[in-house]
């Protein structure tokens, strides 16, 4: 389609300072089973066109899922017509878009494609995994899932830029629910944690095939198990939870568009200021974050951000001093700072905005025994299931599904609704320690929101496991 | 548009095949973007999208598929044969549905209103003079949006509505910002420039020394916009017959135990008063009301079709997710004149933000206070307080520590945007509350 598309619309392009047009057809799969019965597959073919003109000092964009020449041009007299109308008015130096011409290809790695097996093969491996998440009559909920996805993205530009991009991911799903009485427990194969990009040896990678009985059997345990203790105590964090408090406590206050005010309406500002980047302790000297595209396997891995900005691996905070945002090309150019390849966009409707993408914690020096060990009274959580963070990212409070308690140096007994409460300014400071690359997971999330029109999108996140002192560690009500 | 549709929906019925059958659904909008920052335009666009989904039917198997119609006759019917090819060849793979559930008594409908939305520009230009002094950040969203419902049957249901939301902040400094939102079908610059003075005035008072308080038990008011996020919280499996019989509903206690709400909660899905289409993606229409929530007790759930079948109940015409699109809170007896006499010392909260369950079965929630919160003492505002985290169970909140709902209740157009822009609403009154528990 999109040598069609841009044909199309290079007979209709505007005469303008700038144009760029970026193509997007995304065909998602989703396979299920719950409760033992099949669910209907959904099969999605989506399409569609973004165009984004600079002229006489504005910035417009249209965009349509009608590709035909009229539609394409319709779209070309609208965004031009946003461009005009706003230009007395914009935020923006129109220079500040820039005039990009990236040329260049990327292509997800896939060892063992998705059409390879057929559907009924499918239903069949997660009729498998359905009838071992149920042992027993208190599993009252459980269901196993497949959801994959083809993102094919061109972008074209009248500086003469021309991108090709070829996603494939696959978000594996595993749920049981265990109840008794007033007491109801969800545990999950690490919610959608093991979203990552490539084809159906991520289900042999993250040990898919072998989890459902011991998600079920954490279920039942969790359902009978005692409440997580309260106090102030050590915290050691899995890799499934690590990746929400590096995405909501790091990545979302170094977003630099959040900085500059764009989301103060919405998703809301940051406690990071301009200021702070190449001197603030974000955190103890054990942390080392990291914006890296360069992972295939990782879910938000890519070789150009929807901006055509060449994209590379980048730190944000070595040592635990700041280091730069994650801002794109516009961003940095606003700010006057370096930043990354982060401009991002959904899909082809909605502009691009600074977002995660793959934003990963690097591996220390531990083993997960040296931190059990350092650990005189604490906790343990695996795979969050609850977060909620102040407009600044700073008040945050998660639960997890599972946690487990640490005595004396030793893992105890298995607790519910373990949940802990901090402050990011202070809270990355208390790394104690880090776990080395045997404890290291590549993960991310298909839900990140934010923007104005909103945007979903997904980020990547790896992590091992860390140990945090002094936490306030709390229970159910 | 319709007239597409009804066309698409045409053909889709000669590439059916034997006993089969379809259900289709339409989302489509015409949509204006355009976003503020410092009172200046940030980014500024327009977003045309049409959605069809199909369910493609034989007997008890059926698979589901969706396309973006491009408005090119001859593609889209080539790639409407090529969808529907596809999920017939799936369909042979797949078991009976035991679930499966449609409407098959006709019932059509239409809602179809005229555009009475200003010109793109004249608007702009209104919000552009009226915050030019100030920091205004926030999105203009403003157009068409169009569903419509089409079966092989013969039953078509359609709405349309050209609505706008502007839904916007003014910024002293820092996170100091009153939060506005004027939304509706006609716009009118003497109701904008009204919202925009009280907005002004408040941020008058945000200029004093914000206050840090202790955690601890406070008396506060929360204003409707506050009790809406709570009211979209509980809607996240609190009302849904799956959530129920799964034992998964926050409400848990209200089932399990009888554990009851405050005798003046009552909870309904007003589709009557809201501005959601009545009818959803098999064909069902929504009943007016449905009591959720009566006198403090819980009534009864929003079944989905699927639901219906798999635990023998009647559906009422809710989606698939079986949350509440039109959500209402019923009004108390409080005059809204008389809340700060009646909070006397505390917080008066007009946001709350982030909001998510610390313990689901307990219906225990956590947030954060956003924008406009104010120390109250003897029934007088005295200054903004710095952000504050609660956490406190809905029995409490809505129960035993609830001191009145307001008699007056805002009607709350939902400015999400995810996917496409929403069509959900509330209407809710504020709440004053006891003993409201902050922990950080």
């Amino acid at each position: 389609m999109h040598e069609s598309v841009e044909q199309r619309f290079r007979g209709v392009a505007p005469a303008v300072d700038f144009w760029s047009l970026r193509l997007v057809e995304e065909r998602n799969e989703e396979i299920a089973v719950r409760r033992g019965v099949v669910l209907p597959p959904q099969t999605s073919l989506d399409a569609g066109v973004m165009v984004t003109v600079a002229d006489r000092g504005g910035i417009g964009y249209a965009a349509t899922c009608d590709l035909t020449a009229a539609g394409l041009r319709r779209a070309a007299e609208q965004a031009v017509e946003w461009a005009h109308r706003s230009a007395h008015q914009s935020l923006l130096d129109a220079t500040q878009l820039g005039a990009p011409a990236p040329r260049g290809e990327f292509e997800t790695p896939v060892r063992i494609a998705w059409d390879s097996l057929p559907l009924r093969a499918k239903i069949d491996l997660l009729r498998r995994q359905s009838e071992r998440l149920k042992p027993d009559s208190r599993i009252v909920d459980w269901g196993a899932s497949l959801w994959y996805t083809e993102v094919d993205t061109a972008f074209w530009s009248s500086a003469g830029g021309q991108v090709r991009q070829r996603f494939r991911t696959l978000v594996p799903g595993l749920s049981a629910t265990a109840n008794a009485g007033s007491e109801t427990q969800t545990r999950t194969f690490g919610g959608d944690a093991y979203a990552r990009q490539g084809g159906l040896e991520i289900l042999d990678d993250t040990g898919f095939h072998d989890a459902a009985p011991r998600v079920a059997a954490e279920a039942l345990e969790l359902v009978a198990a005692p409440d997580c203790p309260e106090g102030c105590m050590d915290l050691l964090l899995a890799p499934d939870q690590m990746i929400l408090q590096i995405h909501e406590s790091i990545g979302h206050p170094l977003e630099l568009d959040r900085i500059l005010g764009d989301e103060r309406n919405y998703a809301g500002t940051s406690f990071v200021t301009l200021d702070m980047f190449g001197s603030y302790r974000y955190g103890s000297e054990l942390l080392d974050v990291t914006f890296d595209p360069s992972n295939p396997q990782q879910l938000a891995s890519y070789a150009f951000d929807d901006d055509g900005e060449p994209a590379r691996k980048q730190f944000l905070i070595r040592r635990g001093i700041l280091e730069r945002p994650l801002g794109g090309r516009t961003s940095q150019r606003r700010a006057g700072l370096d930043g990354v390849a982060n401009a991002r966009a959904t899909s082809w409707n909605r502009p691009p905005i600074d977002r995660m993408a793959n934003l990963n914690l690097e591996p220390g020096g531990s083993t997960l025994a040296e931190m059990i060990a350092a650990v005189e009274r604490g906790v343990y959580m695996q795979t969050n299931c609850s977060w909620s963070i102040d407009d600044s990212r700073n008040k945050f409070q998660f639960g997890c599904e599972w946690g487990r308690r640490i005595e004396n140096g030793r893992l105890a007994g298995v607790v519910k609704k373990p949940n802990y409460r901090g402050v990011s300014a202070t809270f990355w400071r208390s790394l104690a320690m880090v776990g080395d690359r045997a404890t290291f997971d590549v993960l991310g999330t298909p839900y990140c929101g934010k923007g104005e029109p909103n945007q979903v999108i997904r980020v990547g996140h790896a992590s091992p496991a860390c140990l945090f002192r002094d936490v306030e560690v709390f229970g159910g009500a | 548009m319709r007239d597409y549709f009804d066309e698409t929906a045409g053909h889709l019925a000669t590439l059916l095949r034997g006993d089969e059958v379809f259900t289709c659904t339409l989302s489509a909008e015409e949509s204006d973007f355009v976003r503020f920052n410092h009172s200046r335009v940030r980014q500024a666009g327009t977003v045309t999208q049409r959605w069809l989904s199909v369910d493609l039917i034989e007997r008890r198997r059926h698979a589901g598929g969706g396309l973006a119609l491009s408005g090119d006759r001859d593609d889209d019917r080539a790639r409407l044969a090529h969808l529907v090819g596809q999920l017939r060849e799936q369909r042979e793979h797949l078991p009976e549905d035991p679930y499966l559930l449609y409407a098959t008594e006709i019932r059509s409908s239409e809602r179809a209103g005229e555009s009475r939305l200003p010109e793109g520009g004249a608007a702009l230009a209104e919000i552009h003079r009226a915050a030019e002094a100030h920091d205004l950040v926030g999105i203009w969203a403003a157009g068409a949006i169009h569903a419509g419902f089409a079966n092989s049957l013969g039953q078509r249901n359609w709405y349309t509505s050209h609505s706008f939301n502007l839904d916007w902040s003014l910024y002293l400094a820092g996170d100091k910002a009153v939060k506005c939102g004027y939304a509706g079908f006609v716009w009118e610059n003497a109701a904008f420039e009204r919202r925009m003075a009280d907005a002004v005035e408040q941020l008058a008072v945000l200029a004093q020394p914000p206050r840090t308080i202790e955690p601890g038990r406070y008396r506060v008011y929360l204003a409707p916009a506050a009790l809406d996020e709570l009211a979209g919280l509980l809607g996240w499996g609190g009302f849904g017959l799956r959530a129920h019989r799964t034992k998964t509903t926050p409400l848990l206690r209200m089932v399990e135990e009888g554990a009851r709400l405050h005798p003046s909660v009552h909870v309904s899905e007003n589709t009557a008063d809201g501005v959601a289409p009545e009818f959803q993606e098999a064909g069902f229409l929504r009943p007016p009301h449905v009591p959720l929530i009566e006198a403090g007790s819980y009534r009864e759930c929003l079944v989905s079709p699927r639901s219906a079948i798999e635990y023998g109940a009647a559906t009422n015409g809710a989606s698939a997710g079986e949350s509440p699109l039109s959500i209402e809170i019923g009004a108390g007896t409080l005059p809204s004149d008389r809340v700060l006499r009646e909070l006397g010392t505390g917080l008066l909260i007009s946001n709350l933000h982030y909001l998510n369950f610390s313990d689901r079965a307990a219906c225990r929630t956590t947030g954060m206070t956003r924008f406009a919160t104010f120390w109250v003492e003897r029934g007088v505002i005295q200054a903004p307080v710095n952000v504050m985290r609660f956490d406190e169970t809905i029995y409490r909140l809505l129960g035993e520590n609830l001191v009145g709902l307001t008699a007056e209740q805002e009607m709350i157009l939902d400015p999400l945007t995810y996917g496409g822009r929403s069509t959900r609403s509330a209407r809710v009154p504020g709440a004053l509350v006891d003993d409201f528990t902050f922990t950080l």
